[in-house]
């Protein structure tokens, strides 16, 4: 009896190896609760050692699903397992594929395209860090399509400085404040009781205010192409600054980041963001990503006053009707919707195309997004409720 | 002790369950049939209306033990949650200690931050010693709140105390039995996770939805209730933006029943379709062809199971 328990322990010892290889963050403390569940529920049915184990490893939804392939093919034969780990884990550390997918080769080149190219030039790069007056000025004006790999170097490295300013929504929550509204009884009851309750010295509560979840939505597709990497490192030092960021990338299908970005360096984040998408520099699909976004996402990350970020050109192959409805979906379950646009450079650029003109009436803001200056003046607007300048209205107007 | 002690295995789980009318499929019983015995927290997931909140009724029903419900809500903090002094008798208190001329500071502090002026809400309600045994607990909707709220109650369930400055800690000598629920309209930070047993609680299939069915509205007729299940059950696989939980296949039902329908029709399902479906754009994507068509493949369906 002791033995075969013995080696119940060891099986599921191993088995949580197998999870945490498969991608189910498993510490030695459930280990322990998995023993302990075991023995209190006993060993009966294959159905309910599965449920008592799924009971103490799975902690998210999506898990299920990694479980229960774990936990059938584990449970048939041992010798399956290493199979299982490389099959479902392509990014399993030290665990690399035999032949990269074309889609990763992509994501490869698309990535780190300028990389290699850096390296070579790391001491032009120090002295770009130190650039004159001048110099910064023409960084700071200079598209981002058209920067040498130095440049965009430099404007990483501007990217990282960004210092953002906290937006702040106020919440239902009191904290002390001396010009707050309501008398805070608790405190000034204490205070007056070491005056003996002889004098009475009021203190006050107002309401706390909080930085709102952003949630960005960045368009990955070819025509983006140019832009996807500096977005992408903009949206990491966004992240890093604040605790509640979301970010999807998009291009056919959609795919959350938000993890992979969590990373603290950058290049280690756009890795892991890179290891992620399949879709790189493809086609562009908005109404189907917006549509899988309103339904999967939409309800679990714009709660508590969300701002959305959608950043894309709008040039949609799919069909305009279900973008204008998805599109519009998005803006009633987001507090603000701001539509960064990179061709919106252009001066003489005009509502035209099918995707734009379907869009337009459904953003709450739609700003360009092109080089460090636009940068800089967005997250100079995150903080400003009002959208002076550029309310989608305006070129509305100036289509009809 | 008045209230029954905890089931000793899974298979009693699902009897206690199913005598208070609630049907749970074997997953769920082990689930909670382990938190019962590990005195752990359970943390249930899933859509609105799936039966979350009910099973802490149920438990609470048939263990016999208190119900102790916090509905959690966005700027939730301690004062409504754990505790609040009564300022007005310690007010009071104070003046009249003023009257009668007692100068000791000490003593008056004492006396007013006291048991006495302690007005005590759900989570130290929670842990307090009942006659009929640790109550239930049932922390609902946890994700309406805050991080910070969710950073308090971790100490809350890891050892199932609170801090008062003024009184010091009390410590509940047994555990609660604790259900936590989400309607997952945020994420849950995995620290909080880590202390409970996890559970997605899904739209049941169609055998047990109609067990569920008759369980809960016993004058049903038949013919109907295996109509509302696959019709249901159809509308699930539809492309929607909020598919209709268990709730409202009751609630459906129910309003059929009050109509007096005996056999669904499409003219009858499109006019109470407001019952079953809580969005605009999902109504109107239901428009009469799609539930005619609908209809039609679940009575045939139907037809070809007799």
């Amino acid at each position: 009896m002791t033995e075969s328990q013995g080696r119940l322990a060891e099986n599921i010892l191993y088995f949580a190896r197998a999870l945490r290889a498969a991608g189910i963050p498993v510490g030695p403390g459930s280990v322990l609760d998995a023993l302990a569940a075991v023995q209190t529920a006993g060993v009966g049915t294959r159905e309910d050692f599965y449920w008592t184990l799924h009971a103490v490893f799975v902690k998210r939804h999506e898990h299920s699903v990694l479980f229960d392939q774990a936990f059938r093919i584990f449970f048939r034969k041992r010798a399956y397992i290493e199979k299982l780990i490389a099959s479902m884990m392509p990014q399993a550390p030290g665990q690399q594929p035999q032949a990269p997918k074309p889609g990763a080769q992509r994501v490869q080149e698309a990535l780190f395209a300028g990389l290699k190219e850096l390296e070579q030039k790391k001491s032009e790069v120090e002295i770009d860090a130190r650039l004159t007056v001048s110099d910064r000025e023409v960084l700071q004006k200079k598209d981002f399509a058209q920067m040498s790999a130095a440049e965009i170097a430099a404007a990483k490295q501007a990217i990282a400085r960004l210092r953002l300013p906290l937006d702040e929504i106020r919440t239902r929550r009191l904290a002390p404040n001396r010009r707050g509204h309501l008398i805070d009884i608790r405190r000034t009851l204490r205070a007056s009781m070491k005056a003996g309750g002889a004098v009475i010295d009021l203190k006050y509560l107002g309401p706390k205010s909080k930085a709102p979840p952003i949630v960005a939505l960045l368009d990955i597709s070819g025509s983006m192409s140019q832009y996807t990497r500096l977005f992408l490192h903009f949206l990491h030092a966004v992240t890093d600054a604040r605790k509640r960021v979301h970010t999807f990338l998009f291009g056919t299908r959609l795919t959350n980041v938000t993890r992979a970005l969590r990373e603290k360096d950058p290049d280690e984040a756009l890795a892991a963001c890179s290891a992620h998408v399949a879709d790189w520099s493809g086609g562009t699909r908005i109404a189907t990503s917006l549509h899988v976004f309103n339904r999967q996402w939409a309800r679990r990350v714009l709660g508590q006053g969300a701002v959305v970020l959608l950043i894309t050109d709008g040039l949609e192959r799919d069909g305009e009707d279900t973008l204008a409805f998805e599109i519009d979906r998005l803006h009633r379950s987001a507090r603000r919707l701001i539509w960064l646009n990179p061709l919106l450079r252009f001066e003489g650029f005009e509502a035209k195309a099918k995707g734009v003109k379907a869009m337009l009436p459904h953003v709450d803001e739609l700003r360009p997004i092109h080089n460090l200056e636009s940068m800089i003046e967005l997250v100079r607007a995150l903080s400003a409720m009002s959208a002076k300048g550029y309310d989608p209205k305006t070129m509305m107007r100036k289509v009809a | 002790m008045t209230g029954k002690p905890v089931p000793t295995s899974i298979d009693s789980t699902l009897d206690l369950l199913a005598k208070a009318g609630y049907i749970a499929d074997r997953s769920l019983a082990t689930v909670l049939f382990l938190a019962l015995r590990m005195g752990r927290p359970l943390f249930l997931e899933g859509e609105a209306g799936v039966g979350k909140t009910e099973i802490a009724k149920v438990l609470s029903a048939t263990l016999g033990r208190r119900l102790i419900r916090l509905q959690c809500y966005e700027g939730l903090d301690v004062a409504a949650a754990v505790y609040e002094w009564n300022y007005a008798a310690q007010m009071i208190s104070i003046r009249l200690g003023e009257a009668e001329g007692t100068s000791d500071r000490e003593r008056l502090e004492h006396d007013v931050f006291s048991e006495r002026y302690l007005i005590k809400r759900p989570l130290l309600q929670a842990l307090e010693p009942h006659p009929e045994g640790p109550p239930v607990l049932l922390i609902d909707e946890i994700d309406r709140t805050d991080e910070a709220f969710e950073a308090f109650l971790l100490e809350v369930l890891a050892d199932f105390q609170v801090t008062i400055p003024e009184l010091g800690t009390v410590k509940a000598a047994h555990a609660p039995i604790v259900v936590v629920t989400s309607n997952r309209t945020r994420e849950v930070h995995d620290a909080l996770k880590r202390r409970c047993l996890y559970h997605w609680v899904g739209y049941p299939n169609a055998e047990r939805e109609l067990v569920i069915l008759r369980a809960k509205l016993p004058g049903i007729a038949k013919k109907l209730s295996e109509q509302v299940v696959a019709f249901v059950q159809g509308l699930r696989k539809e492309d929607l933006f909020k598919s209709p939980g268990v709730a409202e296949t009751l609630d459906w039902a129910g309003a059929l029943t009050e109509l007096d329908v005996v056999a669904l029709d499409p003219a009858t399902v499109s006019d109470t379709l407001g019952v079953l479906l809580k969005y605009q754009d999902d109504i109107a994507r239901m428009d009469g062809t799609k539930v005619k068509k609908l209809l039609d493949e679940v009575k045939s369906e139907l037809r070809a199971a007799e």
